[in-house]
């Protein structure tokens, strides 16, 4: 009979999959899909509720479009200089690669930053969590998208250390891919959100 | 049994890997998927008996009217965690026990995609429900229905319904994982030449279901948390006061309750789609039309969720859609009725107790089919819900088609799995009396629903005349539970003999049966090759022009025992086993009990989930 | 096989006839007016058509084992048949006509039931609460001579012939907590659930004189089960004569009586400090203005109290549930204010004055 080999450690080429793809692409491609209606469900929350609060503060009353804009751009950039990690790890480039993660992983952190800020500032202003529906919807999204973040940033930031140990498995870039798609989704979801809690005008004045 | 190596120097991980692959303590470490399978169907069994007990007081209070076995609080409690249990603690975790144990096998691979996250899954639910129980001991176990409508969800007084958020979320947490990785491994890892179509209808369930998962857990989990927030943060999701909607919940609730009862369904149908040929002798008729129907349910239950929600007020336009949609969906679940029919029609049945309990399935879920389409004559039920024609209807579907079902499939596999055949004297005594005492204890309900029976009702006053048939039903429940008996006393007496069953004792159809039983933890020595639906069949059977059956002489066969040599024999690597699994989910409930009663157990739990994250993505793989 | 069959046609006759001849009281298949009868016509012949499939299909099944089983020494290989398009095709399309039957059927009743309700209809507010019901008459013509709408609880009376158009609702006024509850009578109309924050419309109406009970079918707490109710329907004579006594105001007990001395201690702080009734409760008439509980005005004149789980007429029931109400129904609102049992004597007697 075979004999079968149980927590060896030699490398071994990944045995071919039936689509082709790499099995945890498309795990990460299942997972993404997954956490579009974990979105999709708190934004049509907060899209039920926009205009019902019963009292104060109103979204116009605490928002500062032009500051969460210049957080949004740096968000969105963060998504370039991920790409450019990206590349530079398929050109072998490990040093560039390290450096555009820690790009990556310090304008995610200056998003969150921002973004604590700001939750800081409404606080001051009178609204949390308990005040009213928008509070609750407005911390609740933009918190869950926050923490998406952070996790995104300690990954880039795993990934950047785990290549300086010299303890990335395989071929450095797959990772970094995956963390990529990641991250990439992240940032799309918050164009959505930001377009949908910051930019479209609720009309009543709430 | 061949020789396993066990390599694990130069191991430069935060721990030591394990070693062991037998013994009591290999299985708190293992990430072989039949082991994971084994773990998943003797915990889901456990939770099955500690659910059935509480349906025996629920049953034993009801009796008769007026009765004073539970209060008004205890019964509260255990319906709704009869519910949880049997839905998130029994069917669905049993359904992964059989997927994780033979979708590999069924696809002709060594493992899933992701062994060590496998385990992950199975702790993480096994913790979960584990957490959820502990309710009873912390400030009381969850009361507010398995469906949690609030307000009332939320101003119940006890702690009960945060541990109700809290152990979902866990255990959905759990799923999610699992059906990732189960539908990856479905989709990515079919042995050369199983095209999809060639796949047994088991497996097309299953990958069904693992994206019904996929794409309906992620919207309970929104609700939950608005749930949770609203109960710890003092949130208003769902608060009537400040101008929140508790309708919002029940639309999020059933967007995923309703996928959830095809994902408890489909995978019995599965099951029994793999059943029936092999007692009958015959391929499963319309194979196509079964595997299309199973879509076809997968997507419409999307579609269906308001027919829970037909008194809430929703609007004579909303109630018309959802009476449609909900109608709809009958018709590929009579598809599928038929063809197991037709597949039976020119057989050579064979009552083997496997093939009792799917012939239960399929007539049982047919009088819960028929019910189901009753609820979609919309007027019919604004009398119907929230009375026990509603329970009657969806334990002839759960209990009827989902339970029968993994029943049968538990007969069916036992050999494969355990290398010993289950009693089939006893395996058919066992069957009757649940057959019997199932339509005891449920039939009626119909009746006591039509004459003015609510649900989750602790009493009920002797002048509603409703005295006869709920006797009736606890004498049907308690029926049950002696079947259940039936069952251990022949898993007891079978698993003391010795093993020794040839590798297919039932003479089927698919590739686990080719296999030893039980199976070598590499699965299959040579990856076998497939060449069309049934492979293992045509490599016994051939047909000759008028479609009848000819056994192919060994050898005889154009491809017959053909395997990919890829890989094959010495050098199998498989992935070994794992202490970071069971470490990293022990910190989710931590962080559950952190929410409830004091934050530093939350710090705890996430700093075990940080630290075994970075040990398990450390550990020194077989890759 | 055949005398097997008797006995289970037998037993199966046996089970209908047992079935058939119950004596329940709260049931939808008797309906007892216009709206439940609409609903029972739609649902019974769909009972025919269901019954029909049932019959062919199970016995399809039953014949197929019969005929195709294995026999024992009798090696038989069958012949394997894969599948047959147009078969799949015809049983694919047959259940859906039937299912498109049903739908057309269906849609007619959704919107027949929703329909505005005819001009002669009278206008009534239902309060779900936790645990009881508030009937509120909003109709112009039932108003007190305090410009209130007459309130019952728990007993909704209606006159014979006439559409009920009700609105439905759940409030907690300040007792116990707003949740969703589900106004139900099976004999009358199907359900309708009590949203916060919503108003739903249900019609109902009763052919003959009689009471209709009902109760909450959505769980609302501790006391779901406790929550019930009853319609009385009154023939119009009837029914003008109970909403005269209705509209006026309480009886005030003769000087010097038990009953005179309960109407002291109900609308005076109580003695031992721990509050009083008419905090929540009020009694047209009195002083008594309050809003969380229910409207005692005419309390002896109603068949049962406290979501019908007592009669009005049984004093010691009425005792009992003032010595500690949530220790009669589980989760009782109203709180136990530690009533001397001279106390409560005077009370249940000022109460059963309130005719």
């Amino acid at each position: 009979m075979a004999q079968a080999v149980v927590g060896g450690t030699h490398q071994v080429e990944h045995p071919e999959t039936s689509t082709g793809l790499p099995h945890v692409k498309l795990a990460m491609w299942l997972f993404l899909s997954s956490e579009c209606l974990l979105f999709g469900a708190l934004i049509t929350t907060y899209l039920l509720y926009r205009g019902s609060s019963q009292v104060g503060p109103y979204p116009n009353d605490v928002f500062d479009i032009p500051y969460t804009s210049v957080s949004s751009f740096v968000l969105l950039a963060s998504s370039l200089t991920m790409v450019l990690a990206l590349s530079a790890a398929q050109r072998t480039d490990f040093g560039r690669m390290r450096l555009w993660l820690l790009t990556t992983a310090l304008l995610g952190m200056t998003f969150v930053g921002g973004q604590v800020y700001e939750f800081t500032a409404f606080v001051n202003e009178g609204l949390n969590l308990k005040t009213n529906l928008f509070g609750t919807t407005f911390f609740v999204l933009t918190g869950f998208h926050g923490v998406h973040v952070t996790v995104g940033i300690l990954m880039l930031l795993s990934l950047v250390a785990f290549s300086m140990a010299d303890r990335l498995p395989g071929d450095p870039a797959f990772p970094v891919e995956m963390v990529g798609l990641y991250w990439h989704f992240v940032d799309i979801v918050w164009i959505i959100i930001f377009t949908v809690v910051y930019l479209v005008p609720t009309g009543s004045g709430k | 049994m061949g020789s396993v190596s066990v390599a694990a120097e130069g191991s430069r991980g935060l721990l030591r890997r394990p070693t062991a692959n037998t013994g009591f303590w290999s299985w708190f470490t293992t990430v072989d998927h039949k082991k994971i399978g084994i773990m998943y169907g003797v915990s889901s069994f456990v939770f099955l008996l500690v659910g059935g007990s509480e349906a025996l007081l629920i049953r034993a209070q009801l009796a008769k009217p007026n009765g004073t076995v539970l209060s008004a609080a205890q019964y509260n409690e255990l319906f709704t965690m009869h519910g949880l249990t049997m839905v998130f603690l029994v069917v669905m975790p049993m359904s992964a026990a059989f997927f994780n144990y033979l979708l590999p096998l069924m696809i002709g691979a060594r493992d899933v995609a992701f062994p060590r996250l496998n385990a992950f899954s199975f702790w993480l639910f096994l913790f979960g429900g584990l957490f959820l129980y502990s309710s009873f001991l912390l400030g009381g176990a969850p009361n507010g229905g398995w469906f949690g409508y609030p307000p009332n969800s939320v101003t119940d007084p006890s702690v009960g319904m945060t541990f109700y958020a809290l152990g979902l979320l866990i255990t959905g947490i759990a799923s999610t994982v699992g059906a990732v990785n189960l539908g990856v491994t479905i989709i990515n890892m079919r042995a050369p030449g199983m095209t999809m179509f060639r796949m047994p209808v088991f497996v097309w369930m299953g990958l069904v279901v693992q994206l019904l998962l996929v794409f309906s857990l992620p919207i309970i989990t929104v609700a939950l948390f608005e749930l949770l927030f609203d109960r710890r943060f003092g949130t208003h999701f769902f608060d009537p006061v400040v101008g929140g909607d508790p309708i919002l919940w029940q639309h999020l609730f059933w967007l995923f309750g309703h996928p959830e009862v095809y994902i408890l369904i489909l995978p019995a149908f599965g099951i029994i789609s793999e059943i029936i040929p092999v007692f009958s002798r015959k391929p499963l008729f319309g194979y196509q039309f079964v595997v299309f129907s199973g879509i076809a349910i997968g997507f419409i239950g999307f579609g269906v969720w308001a027919h829970h929600m037909f008194a809430v007020g929703l609007g004579p336009v909303a109630n018309t859609a959802f009476g449609i949609s909900t109608s709809i969906i009958a018709i590929p679940t009579g598809v599928k009725i038929f063809n197991w029919m037709a597949t039976m029609h020119g057989g050579d049945i064979r009552f083997k107790t496997p093939m009792l309990f799917s012939i239960g399935t399929v007539t049982m879920f047919i009088i819960g089919g028929l019910s189901g389409v009753m609820h979609s004559v919309v007027p019919a039920d604004y009398q119907q819900t929230d009375t026990y024609f509603i329970v009657a209807h969806f334990h002839y579907v759960l209990f009827g088609g989902a339970i029968f079902g993994l029943f049968a499939g538990a007969y069916f596999w036992w050999p494969k799995v355990f290398g010993r055949l289950l009693s089939e004297p006893l395996g058919k005594v066992h069957f009757w009396i649940m057959l019997i005492g199932f339509n005891l204890a449920f039939a009626p309900m119909h009746l006591l629903g039509l004459q003015g029976m609510i649900r989750r009702a602790y009493t009920y006053p002797e002048t509603l005349g409703l005295g006869f048939w709920n006797f009736v039903s606890t004498i049907g429940a308690f029926t049950i539970a002696i079947s259940m008996l039936v069952f251990i006393a022949n898993v007891i007496k079978t698993q003391r003999r010795p093993q020794g069953v040839e590798a297919d004792p039932w003479d089927a159809r698919t590739l686990e049966w080719i296999t030893s039983s039980p199976p070598a933890v590499h699965n299959f020595d040579e990856i076998p090759i497939v060449h069309s639906l049934d492979e293992f069949w045509h490599r016994k059977y051939a047909e000759d022009k008028s479609g009848k059956l000819v056994p192919v002489q060994a050898g005889g066969a154009d491809h017959g025992g053909e395997v990919s040599h890829e890989g094959g024999g010495h050098g199998i690597h498989l992935p070994g086993p794992s202490y970071w699994p069971i470490l990293v989910s022990f910190g989710f409930p931590l962080i559950g009990y952190g929410v409830i009663f004091d934050w530093w157990m939350a710090f705890v739990g996430t700093a075990i989930i940080l630290f075994g994250f970075y040990g398990w993505a450390l550990e020194p793989s077989a890759e | 096989m055949r005398k097997k069959l008797r006995l289970v046609l037998g037993l199966v006759a046996l089970a209908l006839l047992v079935a058939c001849a119950p004596n329940a009281t709260q049931d939808s298949l008797k309906p007892q007016g216009p709206y439940a009868d609409k609903i029972h016509e739609l649902f019974i012949p769909v009972v025919w058509i269901a019954a029909i499939v049932f019959v062919i299909v199970e016995g399809g099944i039953v014949l197929i084992l019969l005929k195709y089983r294995h026999r024992k020494g009798q090696e038989r290989m069958p012949a394997q048949t894969h599948g047959n398009t147009r078969l799949e095709i015809g049983w694919t399309i047959l259940p859906s006509l039937v299912l498109a039957v049903l739908a057309v059927f269906t849609v007619q009743g959704i919107w027949d039931l929703a329909s505005d309700p005819p001009a002669n209809a009278m206008n009534v507010t239902v309060t779900g609460q936790q645990f009881w019901w508030k009937f509120e008459y909003t109709d112009a013509d039932m108003q007190t001579a305090a410009g209130e709408p007459l309130t019952t609880a728990n007993d909704l009376v209606i006159p014979t012939g006439r559409t009920v158009y009700l609105s439905v609702e759940s409030h907690s006024n300040g007792s116990g907590f707003e949740v969703i509850h589900s106004f139900w009578v099976p004999e009358l109309a199907g359900k309708q659930d009590a949203v916060p924050g919503r108003t739903n419309h249900i019609l109902l109406e009763a052919d003959h004189p009689g009471t209709y009970t009902g109760q909450c079918a959505e769980l609302c707490g501790l006391s779901h089960a406790n929550m019930r109710f009853q319609v009385i329907a009154l023939a119009p004579a009837d029914y003008d004569a109970w909403v005269d006594g209705q509209l006026g105001d309480a009886v005030t007990p003769g000087p010097g009586t038990q009953a005179e001395a309960g109407m002291n201690l109900f609308l005076n702080p109580l003695p031992n400090g721990n509050g009083s009734c008419v905090a929540c409760h009020s009694i047209q008439g009195t002083s008594a203005a309050g809003v969380g509980g229910p409207d005692l005005t005419h309390f002896a004149s109603r068949d049962c109290f406290a979501g019908c789980l007592f009669d009005t007429s049984d004093p010691e029931a009425i005792a009992e549930w003032l010595r500690d109400p949530a220790a009669v129904k589980p989760g009782a609102v109203m709180p136990n204010y530690h009533l001397s049992d001279g106390e409560i004597e005077q009370i249940v007697a000022y109460l059963q004055s309130l005719e």
